[in-house]
């Protein structure tokens, strides 16, 4: 099998379709080319690898997420249970067979729309596929509410490829992150199937006006509503993610260990992380002490919000998804290591400030981490230009050795001749 | 006989493809990305540009040299800012619904880059025809940009076309919008303009390669 795709693949060099022959060969082996000339530091982890180390990281979430639809949906009908046993209200099979049929087909119109996309491309312009759009295939689905129409995710996934990635260059050249300028795209161009309590829990928009009627708010929505009083979920509710939200993001354990999983296998940056982590908290450490302190009186809309527990920003909503793994983008975060540090704090900070002040939607994380993503080439290039000045400093404080008049520099002059 | 000679039919003709003012020159964006959301605002910006630039020019051109040097920059401004303000009362008169919705945009015409560029580059040394195909020819090479864009927009961000409901009644459900279809809220908004020129340019670019500059 594998020589005959190599001998295909000798027969078809040069002809219109290579490229997308080569992409899906080189998916399945590894090619058999090897440079000739020089030498060359090898690595196992390839582009490829490095994508499917991250989609390995997303499947837990993929799979939560499918569970949780299902059960979302049920209790949004029979009421949630009162005493909840994982096994016997969350791993069901009803309540996977929901979460798949709803859910998979957002990954097939993802990948589909998306690969197509890359594949006109490459064979127009003549190069190779490239594996970018693994990743984003694959981070889509997982940020989008469960009922989008599958028709807005294609007309998205298309907008986000050719205007995010490939106007600039394709992969490894663009500025935005492409499964976040999706989701910006979605958000603006269709904002009543991407807010508001109906869109969370599958089949809600349908059953909305019948008497059978369901609705299911995220808990930032409940709050930004100017409900003060306790909502029906726990913290571990929280944290383990059995609440509505989008399809991924939900599960903050789950995402937690993909997260160490990414820096253990060095694919994300632990700096990005840790530093949007204290960012945010920094953020609502500030609202809470805003509220403490009475400078907000109760009847402000921002009440709700702002007294919201500093540290339950990382449980509810978008906020750890997007901190593990949209800010951690290689291509359009910060490259520098204090740059990251900078990077992820205002990612973290802007995320939650948003959170509190966008009077439409209480859920900031994409638009900060694409805020960012825009300046993160200036963080980088200040941090470089700091650290050139430092150099010229020690330069010039430097003493010299050995000294001109000692003789000795003559001395290193003919030997190095 | 043709009517125009080649040389002058060029001084219309470049505008409008080759030369054009939003899509080469990259002048007068900001009026095109406020204003293009419908395509009967579109319309009747290029209208009021083809008339402010296409009169100013000659204007201009007639007073070129008796202008002092020093301050022709104000002389052009109170040009066209008669223009506009002509233009403007028209508006109010006339089509007064339209004239709110393009508000301030109308007195901005004055600050429209396209303008003053075509009074300093081209009325200042040129005889009053051809500095009037000129300003004609520009005029319609920004009108006809302002037009697509607005037709995109106004298309696919309410489903209209110069108010008339293409795609059936939002609302009612009918037509496209029973099977799920919905207009497009990004399409409204300004950047959505800039993106649609930015295609613009993209196409024209890929159609013509003499126009890419060197990296």
């Amino acid at each position: 099998m594998k020589e005959k795709l190599h001998q295909l693949k000798l027969k078809y060099q040069g002809k219109k379709m290579a490229p997308a022959f080569n992409a899906l060969h080189t998916f399945l082996y590894t090619p058999n080319e090897t440079t000739h000339s020089g030498g060359h530091v090898r690595a196992v982890d390839d582009l490829k690898r490095t994508m499917n180390t991250v989609i390995l990281a997303l499947v837990p979430c993929l799979l939560f997420g499918m569970f949780n639809a299902g059960y979302q949906h049920y209790s949004a009908i029979n009421g949630f249970p009162a005493e909840f046993s994982l096994f016997e209200h969350f791993i069901t099979w009803d309540n996977f067979w929901l979460g798949a049929i709803t859910i998979l087909p957002l990954v097939v119109v993802s990948y589909g729309v998306g690969l197509l996309i890359e594949f006109i491309f490459a064979v127009i312009k003549g190069h190779e596929v490239e594996e970018g759009y693994l990743v984003t295939g694959m981070l889509v689905p997982l940020i989008i509410p469960v009922d989008t129409p599958l028709w807005m995710l294609a007309v998205a996934v298309a907008f986000g490829v050719v205007i995010g990635k490939e106007v600039f260059g394709g992969t490894g050249m663009n500025i935005l992150n492409p499964a976040l300028t999706i989701r910006a795209f979605l958000f603006f161009a269709y904002p009543t199937w991407m807010s508001g309590d109906k869109v969370w829990v599958h089949d809600a928009v349908n059953l909305a006006g019948t008497p059978d009627a369901i609705s299911g708010e995220t808990i930032l929505g409940y709050l930004a509503a100017g409900n003060t009083s306790e909502f029906s979920y726990s913290i571990s509710d929280m944290f383990f993610g059995f609440i509505p939200g989008s399809v991924g993001e939900t599960s903050t354990f789950l995402i937690l260990l993909g997260g160490l999983f990414l820096i253990f296998s060095k694919i994300a940056s632990w700096r990005i992380m840790l530093s949007a982590v204290i960012g945010s908290l920094v953020m609502g450490l500030v609202f809470n002490g805003a509220v403490a302190w009475e400078w907000i009186p109760e009847y402000s809309k921002f009440y709700g919000l702002m007294s919201f527990d500093f540290w339950k920003h990382l449980i509810v909503g978008g906020l750890a998804f997007g901190i593990v793994y949209m800010a951690t983008d290689p291509v359009t975060g910060s490259q520098t290591n204090k740059g990251k540090w900078i990077y992820g704090f205002l990612i973290g900070f802007i995320s939650v400030m948003i959170r509190v002040f966008n009077p439409g939607y209480p859920e900031g994380v994409f638009l900060a981490i694409l805020l960012m993503n825009v300046f993160a080439p200036t963080i980088d290039h200040y941090v470089v230009q700091g650290n050139v000045k430092k150099r010229l400093k020690r330069l010039k404080n430097a003493t010299i050795l050995p000294k001109p008049s000692d003789g000795k520099a003559e001395e290193l002059k003919v030997e190095t001749v | 006989m043709a009517l125009l000679s080649k040389k002058d039919a060029n001084l219309i003709l470049d505008p409008l493809a080759d030369n054009n003012p939003i899509t080469i020159q990259v002048l007068g964006i900001c009026s095109a990305l406020a204003i293009t959301a419908e395509l009967k605002a579109s319309i009747v910006m290029a209208i009021s540009v083809i008339f402010v630039l296409g009169v100013g020019n000659v204007v201009i051109s007639l007073m070129r040299n008796i202008i002092p040097s020093k301050i022709r920059i104000i002389v052009q401004l109170i040009v066209v800012a008669t223009l506009v303000i002509i233009v403007d009362q028209v508006l109010k008169a006339f089509a007064y619904e339209l004239s709110k919705t393009l508000s301030v945009f109308v007195g901005l015409i004055i600050t429209n880059c396209i303008i003053m560029g075509r009074f300093e580059a081209f009325a200042l040394g040129n005889g009053p025809w051809k500095s009037f195909l000129d300003g004609i020819g520009n005029a319609l090479g920004y009108g006809v940009i302002l037009i697509i864009v607005g037709f995109f927009r106004e298309l696919f961000g309410t489903g209209t076309l110069l108010g008339y409901p293409v795609f059936g009644d939002p609302i009612a459900k009918t037509g496209l919008y029973a099977t799920g279809y919905e207009n497009n809220g990004f399409m409204i908004i300004p950047p959505a303009a800039l993106i649609v020129v930015g295609i613009i340019i993209w196409v024209q670019r890929s159609r013509n390669k003499a126009l890419i500059e060197e990296a």
